[in-house]
């Protein structure tokens, strides 16, 4: 049995490796801030967010598409999918309470822990089948229709009665029926326990008395040692059902795991989206391409992370960068530029593990890896310069690149002299480009901005921080030429008014 | 031709097989030693007195060499070695078979014993019957072997054995344990409880889980209880455990003897190119020696003292090797030269080498030819003994009396640092006198000694000297060359390092 929400046909991994910039991506995008809002305070809502977010750059667009779907699902029925999500929630924390670390070397106690960690666990089963009986028609996605069938024929009534017998014959209150043979020594050996086909209770007492020759070995009232052997004998003989059944309870546990861990994601979104909802935030299911076209445009695109920490609406911006592989964004300090870049990198990495963008409409390529480029504070070590620190940096990106990346620079290599700055930035980025990247460049090098728009290529946009004629922002881009100025004059008269 | 022993060709009265004490030389030339290292792993088959053993005979010599070049064969070595493996198996379970208290449990480990042993002869003999043998003993075992095989006693004990396996497998009983009390009687079909269990739960299956099975001690030790079971099940299949019972009274001779007797003695050869194995992964060579009778020239190349080099071989330190060659009348090495520079591990390499070769084996080095002894003897320095009376000079001179009294033309003397409480003139004057003993008897022999003198006392004698790394002088090289002892080997090195010796002066002073 599996859950099969996340993937069409295969287990979501909890322990799967993140990409190697994982700190950065979370540290560049603000990352926590949205995992917290999908949390809740939850730590494993928390740690799923992350997983399914920083892993999501693998998902073809078929897995993209199928989870969009449970989501819509899921937005619709929201106490639905809370309950299943409780259901497992219970099942797992119940286990841990009273019956997690155990660990006997009695296959006798094994036996009797499981028979009762079992119990609990059908009576769950239970639970989860009622929920599908109940609401299964409410659901119209694969990965619900698909789990609550799954649920209906797996669960039936007949099986809860066959696995109810086998927990009350367990308890062997007719004694335990062993095969065995010879092994070396002549020792008993290939104990297995045996069932009779019969049902009635006298079964065994009936075998043994009916068809000779039984012989009967009886261990002396006070011979200890002899009770010992006995019980020894007899554990010899439970020990692969023991075993048979402890694994089982461990297959429940973990069909319960997964449930729980796939479900989690979807229980993240259904927070996040109340957040957003009640400050009127729009979203959006974005329409995602394969990664070999170039496509990016949007209407009212925002930062999401921005949103969740500001009471008010924040600004949302609307470009068509289709068939673009280069986006040069320049224009005013202060203008709303590190926000949208931000926003790029969030939206992608979103549309990319399922979940809905902050836009009123969205839709991009997807890309094989996102990595982040931008300029850190100084190395508190004095280690190596600050350039030194970038190339550095970017030479280890370079030794993860496969064409098809998304590389997102924030004011790169500007610790120098604009010319030399400008000439690093240049080669990086046209070597990028004829690799196959795709490249969004926050910049105020403008000597390597303009000499990109010098080229007229028909595969670069130009964006800038727009900035009103009495020096006020409005905090949304708008397609322009890089200008000489970044308006730093601006900021210095805010401060200084009175001067010149 | 028939077949004796592994180890000796013919085994009339006159040969000498074993000796139970080591040879008194062996402390000095630390060949207890070597011989426990190469028997260390070996102890249930007591080699030592096969090891305290020399041969006297070239072809004994030789016959051993053969085998050993047969055993070179690495398929050859990994029959024999399965052989013995088996064989120790079949006594251990001997061993368990006394032990046991409960008959049915004693005779079915006797018969795991039979059965390993049939194993163990059928495998030998096929593993045999397509290795390339060429040495007589080797040859002539297997012919025994194979007769043997075939023999209508082997035959039949091969079909019992089986039988009395295939009954024993038969057997499947079942139990009921309810209360105190378990209801034995012969097993009827019924479904595998545990397979039903994980059937009906197989949906759940999610990849790996932890192993709950409980590891009972697995121990061949058996409890009242089960031997109580056993007993009923015996009870069950009467006709089974009575020929278990014949079969165990007539087969309790069942090891053939010359077989029982090659599993020991062929660890002799096991033994030894294990041993050597060891100083062939660090590089070391081994060969067979030329022996010599008529005449005294000998020589080996890149030899080593066996008891030092394993020893610096599993320090993981590196070895040197020295070469010596004796010609024409030349008898008796005299090593002279810096102390800690190697001469007494040279003195001992030359023992152990003719030591070795006497016993039949491989000897450290690239190329030998080696001189067969009737006797070797050593005189090193003992400490000074309260019992003995004697003084230390005296004690030196009655040891060198009783050599040369017992020592013929035909003995190897080995002596290291005698005569050296006394003054120089006085030790300069009793070694000369030795020296004109031993060369009268014309003894092979290797002198260390601190007198210069000696190393040229005639055309018999040649001299070796120690030496010292021409770069670093505290550094010693171990290395023994042939060469005049001018007590200046130090010296020299030290101008070597500074470039002042006459040569490096030439070159340096510029006319």
């Amino acid at each position: 049995m599996k859950a099969f929400l996340m993937f069409r046909d295969q287990d979501f991994d909890l322990g799967r490796k993140l990409p190697w910039n994982e700190k950065a991506l979370t540290q560049d995008l603000e990352l926590d801030t949205l995992f917290n809002a999908m949390a809740f305070d939850d730590k494993f809502l928390f740690e799923v967010a992350k997983k399914v977010l920083l892993s999501g750059l693998n998902n073809n667009l078929n897995t993209i598409l199928y989870r969009q779907d449970v989501l819509k699902d899921c937005l619709k029925n929201p106490s639905i999918v809370r309950d299943i999500y409780g259901v497992a929630v219970a099942a797992i924390e119940s286990e841990k309470k009273n019956y997690w670390g155990f660990f006997s070397r009695y296959p006798g106690s094994i036996l009797s822990r499981s028979v009762e960690a079992l119990q609990m666990f059908v009576e769950m089963l239970r639970k989860l089948r009622d929920i599908a009986d109940g609401h299964a028609d409410k659901f119209e996605s694969e990965g619900f229709t698909t789990l609550f069938a799954m649920l209906k024929k797996e669960l039936g009534d007949e099986y809860f009665a066959q696995v109810e017998n086998h927990l009350r014959e367990l308890k062997f209150r007719d004694g335990v029926l062993i095969s065995a043979e010879l092994g070396k020594g002549n020792k008993g050996a290939n104990y297995v326990l045996r069932q009779s086909q019969e049902k009635k209770q006298s079964w065994l007492e009936r075998i043994f008395a009916k068809k000779p020759p039984v012989f009967t070995f009886t261990v002396a009232e006070r011979d200890e040692s002899g009770f010992r052997a006995l019980s020894e004998l007899r554990d010899q003989g439970i020990n692969l059902v023991a075993n048979a059944l402890a694994q089982s309870t461990d297959h429940i546990l973990s069909f319960f795991t997964m449930l729980r861990t796939e479900l989690a994601f979807y229980v993240g979104c259904l927070n996040l989206h109340g957040q957003l909802a009640q400050k009127g935030e729009p979203i959006s299911f974005p329409l995602p391409t394969a990664s070999g076209e170039r496509r990016h445009s949007f209407k009212e695109l925002y930062d999401v992370c921005l949103a969740l920490t500001m009471k008010q609406k924040v600004v949302g911006n609307d470009v068509n960068a289709d068939d673009k592989d280069l986006v040069i964004i320049t224009g005013a300090n202060q203008g709303g530029k590190s926000t949208f870049l931000r926003s790029i990198g969030l939206a992608q990495l979103m549309m990319q593990c399922g979940m809905f963008v902050p836009a009123e409409s969205f839709s991009a390529n997807v890309c094989d890896g996102l990595f982040t480029h931008y300029k850190r504070e100084e190395d508190a070590a004095m280690k190596s310069g600050k350039l030194d620190e970038e190339l550095s940096r970017m030479s280890v990106i370079v030794d993860n690149l496969t064409s098809n990346f998304m590389l997102l620079f924030n004011e790169s290599f500007a610790a120098t002299n604009e010319r030399e700055g400008s000439e690093i930035a240049r080669q990086i980025i046209c070597a990028l480009l004829e690799k196959g990247m795709k490249v969004f460049y926050v910049t105020h090098l403008y000597k390597f901005a303009h000499g990109f728009l010098d080229r007229k290529m028909g595969n670069a946009i130009f964006l800038r921080a727009e900035r009103q004629a009495d020096g006020g922002r409005t905090f949304k881009l708008i397609e322009g030429e890089p200008l000489q100025t970044s308006y730093g004059e601006d900021l210095y008269r805010a401060l200084w008014p009175v001067e010149g | 031709m028939s077949f004796h022993s592994i180890l000796f060709e013919k085994t009339d009265g006159a040969v000498k097989k074993e000796t139970p004490e080591a040879p008194v030389f062996f402390a000095d030339l630390n060949l207890d030693q070597t011989i426990d290292a190469v028997s260390a792993w070996k102890q249930e088959y007591n080699l030592k007195p096969f090891l305290y053993t020399s041969l006297n005979d070239i072809d004994a010599i030789e016959y051993r060499h053969e085998i050993f070049q047969d055993l070179e064969n690495e398929n050859l070595l990994e029959s024999i070695k399965s052989f013995a493996q088996k064989m120790r198996k079949m006594r251990e379970h001997l061993a368990q078979a006394d032990k046991f208290y409960y008959k049915y449990q004693k005779e079915s480990w006797f018969l795991h014993a039979v059965d390993i042993y049939c194993d163990a002869i059928n495998s030998l003999e096929q593993d045999l019957s397509h290795a390339g043998l060429r040495s007589r003993g080797f040859l002539a075992f297997r012919e025994y072997l194979t007769n043997y095989a075939n023999s209508d006693r082997f035959r039949s004990l091969l079909s019992e054995t089986k039988k009395v396996f295939e009954d024993l497998s038969s057997v499947k009983y079942s139990m009921l344990i309810k209360g105190s009390s378990i209801k034995v009687r012969r097993y009827e079909t019924a479904i595998d409880y545990s397979a039903a269990i994980e059937e009906t739960f197989d949906k759940f299956k999610q990849g790996a889980v932890k192993d709950y099975r409980v590891k009972f001690s697995s121990g061949p030790d058996m409890n009242h209880v089960e031997a109580g079971v056993l007993d009923l099940v015996a009870r069950l299949y009467p006709d089974i455990f009575l020929y278990l019972e014949n079969y165990c009274a007539g087969n309790r001779d069942y090891l053939d003897e010359t077989i029982g007797v090659f599993d020991r003695e062929i660890q002799f050869y096991v033994a030894y190119l294990e041993f050597i194995a060891i100083f062939k992964r660090a590089g070391l060579k081994f060969c067979y020696p030329q022996i010599v009778k008529e005449c005294k020239e000998v020589y080996d190349y890149e030899g080593f003292d066996s008891a030092l080099a394993y020893r610096l071989i599993t320090e993981k330190s590196s070895v040197v090797c020295n070469d010596f060659h004796l010609k024409d009348k030349e008898r008796v090495f005299v090593v002279s030269g810096p102390n800690q520079g190697g001469k007494t591990t040279f003195a001992r390499t030359f023992g152990q080498l003719h030591y070795l070769a006497s016993i039949g084996c491989p000897v450290p080095g690239r190329q030998a030819q080696l001189f067969l002894f009737d006797r070797l003897f050593t005189h090193f320095e003992k400490e000074e003994n309260i019992e003995n009376l004697r003084g230390k000079l005296q004690d030196d001179l009655v040891r060198i009396h009783d050599i040369l009294g017992q020592a013929t033309s035909n003995s190897i003397a080995i002596m290291n640092e005698i005569f050296t409480s006394t003054t120089l003139q006085d030790a300069l004057f009793l070694s000369k006198k030795v020296m004109e003993k031993i060369i009268g008897l014309d003894l092979l022999c290797v002198w260390v000694t601190f007198i210069d003198e000696l190393a040229s006392y005639g055309e018999q004698t040649v001299s070796m000297v120690s030496t010292v790394d021409p770069e670093n002088p505290i550094l010693r090289t171990y290395k023994i060359i042939r060469r005049p002892a001018d007590g200046l080997s130090y010296a020299i090195a030290i101008a070597e390092k500074y470039r002042l010796t006459y040569d490096h002066l030439r070159e340096r002073i510029k006319s």
